[in-house]
């Protein structure tokens, strides 16, 4: 089966949700594939859901946001291939879905990346345990279906997500261990050097030391100064140990769930040969873009936090701008008019992006997140450490692609979507390289394990049908 | 690790590990496992160590499931349907 559309939108989060209704608006046919059954990306996660259910309110007004976006996109005519993956995008806009069973074709003249991001990994000793996951994780089952985590689980790391989770938990009536906070910049310093960051983006400031405040009161435990955290267990994790500077601290844990920002998911781009650039102020590639999302790549677009980091307010806005600029490359709308459109979009934006900088020096990440000590897995699929890797280089490897028949890494069924980037940190430090002089893996189609039934039943397409 | 969420009407009975468990509407098959307790719910084919869901948005494929009989599955973007079975995998999927 195949199908045509002006675009084919990847990913159904903020931008994804706000390309394809702006691109329909504008006239175009739309296509939006994304993973999930409900629309909403991982930030607006079964939001028509938890509404329906009164369990959006007290998840706040910026996820509520989230409504208004789905419901314009219900309403706007795209069509939505909900729990459909895309498994291989060609460089002409081509691209090969599966819903599980069945593959089918979708012809895009454009297609537009929105996929998102991913917690950056948090390779520590034990981290491969049961019971060690991403907070992200554990807010998608509090967003998706009301559950929280127990009184014996911890929280570690650094960002706003973490603090902001801690708040959601405890708020929902639940509690949690405690905070094993290691963030390694002095907020207020932080704060002293970026001041026009400060002043533009005080209502995310604003809402931060509103976290710590609720946090408090609600008599939650926090460490700071936390320099290095461990999972330990046998069939499980059952202890975490911390250190803060010389001293090491140990409590019992019937979980724990890490966080050390996001990252740009990066597989597809990567993927398609578009440009990728090092971001050094966000510690990960990203792919080149214009003022539009346009790639390098003529077909290919990119929205969202899988162009960079920029939360969610931004990546809707940013997923509107490429739509203009994608009908604009498809001569729909004349330069002129996207110029006019896209102004008072990217003005609304500014005071979003404008925050940016101070969080990213607020919580960037330490250098052991991304180059860990010898016995600390790397890659989890194959069970590959750190150490293997310096051996690895020891014995001339050059990068990941090579560290790739050295030592299996980023071969098992994730791909090196988790590895990649512990791969390419570990490789560039022991080289005594940047991130961008070693690169990252050369990512192979299919990007999602796929049955060869799935596959055969391409076969209906040569044959017509 | 997580507190098991109050029973409902509108609940979907699932099996897993062939034991009934009631769940949400809009679980996942690998929300479905960490509400059935299970410690783990695989164990990778190269160490043979015990895992569980680790990122349920897609991307560690750690939550790989034997879903209605169908080995190597994502749980975390399988929705479950009334009477789903669930099954830990045991190393790699036989062929």
């Amino acid at each position: 089966m195949s199908e045509s559309f002006d675009l084919v939108v990847i990913g159904g989060g903020p931008a994804g949700l706000a390309a394809a209704t702006e691109a329909r608006a504008l006239g175009l046919s739309v296509a939006l594939v994304d993973e999930q059954a409900e629309p909403g990306g991982q930030i607006y996660r079964n939001v028509e859901r938890a509404e329906a259910e009164g369990r959006a309110a007290p998840l706040g007004d910026d996820y509520r946001r989230g409504l208004g976006l789905v419901r314009a996109f219900r309403a706007s005519g795209a069509t939505h291939f909900a729990q459909h993956q895309a498994w291989q995008v060609e460089r002409d806009g081509r691209v090969f879905v599966t819903d599980g069973a069945k593959s089918r074709l979708l012809e895009g003249r454009r297609v537009l990346v929105a996929v998102g991001a991913m917690e950056r990994p948090v390779p520590i000793p034990g981290w491969t345990l049961p019971g060690v996951m991403g907070v992200g994780a554990a807010q998608i089952l509090h967003k998706s279906i009301g559950v929280l985590p127990d009184a014996g689980v911890w929280l570690a790391g650094s960002g706003p997500l973490l603090l902001h989770f801690a708040v959601e938990v405890v708020e929902a009536g639940g509690r949690i261990a405690g905070i094993l906070d290691t963030t390694r910049s002095f907020a207020p310093a932080t704060v002293l050097a970026h001041p026009v960051a400060a002043l533009r983006g005080r209502s995310y400031l604003a809402k931060g030391i509103g976290y710590l405040a609720r946090l408090r009161m609600a008599g939650v435990v926090r460490h700071s100064g936390v320099e290095a955290v461990e999972a330990h267990g046998e069939a499980r994790v059952s202890k975490v140990r911390w250190r803060t500077g010389t001293q090491w601290h140990e409590a019992p844990a019937t979980g724990l769930l890490l966080h050390e920002g996001v990252i740009p998911h990066v597989h597809m781009t990567q993927a398609l040969g578009c440009e990728h650039a090092w971001d050094e102020a966000q510690q990960c590639f990203r792919p080149r873009t214009d003022a539009f999302g346009a790639t390098s790549v003529e077909a290919i677009f990119v929205a969202g936090d899988c162009g960079g980091i920029g939360g969610a307010i931004v990546a809707e806005g940013r997923g509107r701008v490429a739509a203009l600029g994608i009908a604009a490359s498809l001569g729909r709308i004349a330069p002129a008019d996207r110029d006019a459109k896209a102004k008072p979009i990217r003005d609304g934006l500014a005071p979003h992006e404008a925050i940016r900088p101070l969080l990213d020096a607020l919580y960037r990440p330490a250098p052991e997140l991304l180059a860990p000590a010898d016995d600390v897995v790397a890659c989890r699929c194959e069970g590959v450490t750190a150490g293997r890797l310096r051996e690895a280089v020891s014995l001339g490897c050059l990068g990941p692609n090579q560290a790739k028949s050295f030592t299996r890494c980023g071969m098992g069924p994730c791909q090196g979507r988790l590895c990649g980037p512990t791969v390419t940190g570990t490789i560039a430090k022991a080289l005594g390289q940047s991130p961008a002089q070693v690169g990252s893996f050369r990512i192979r189609p299919p990007l999602k394990p796929l049955t060869l039934g799935e596959l055969a039943t391409l076969a209906d397409l040569e044959r017509g049908g | 690790m997580f507190r098991k969420p109050p029973d409902r009407p509108d609940a979907i009975e699932v099996v897993v590990e062939g034991v009934s468990l009631r769940v949400p509407p809009g679980t996942t098959a690998a929300a479905a496992a960490l509400l059935a307790g299970l410690p783990s719910t695989r164990t990778s084919p190269v160490t043979g160590e015990p895992r569980a869901p680790y990122c349920l948005m897609g991307v560690c494929f750690e939550c790989l499931l034997v879903i209605d009989g169908v080995p190597s599955r994502q749980g975390c973007l399988v929705t479950v349907r009334p009477g789903m079975t669930i099954r830990r995998q045991e190393g790699a999927r036989s062929l």
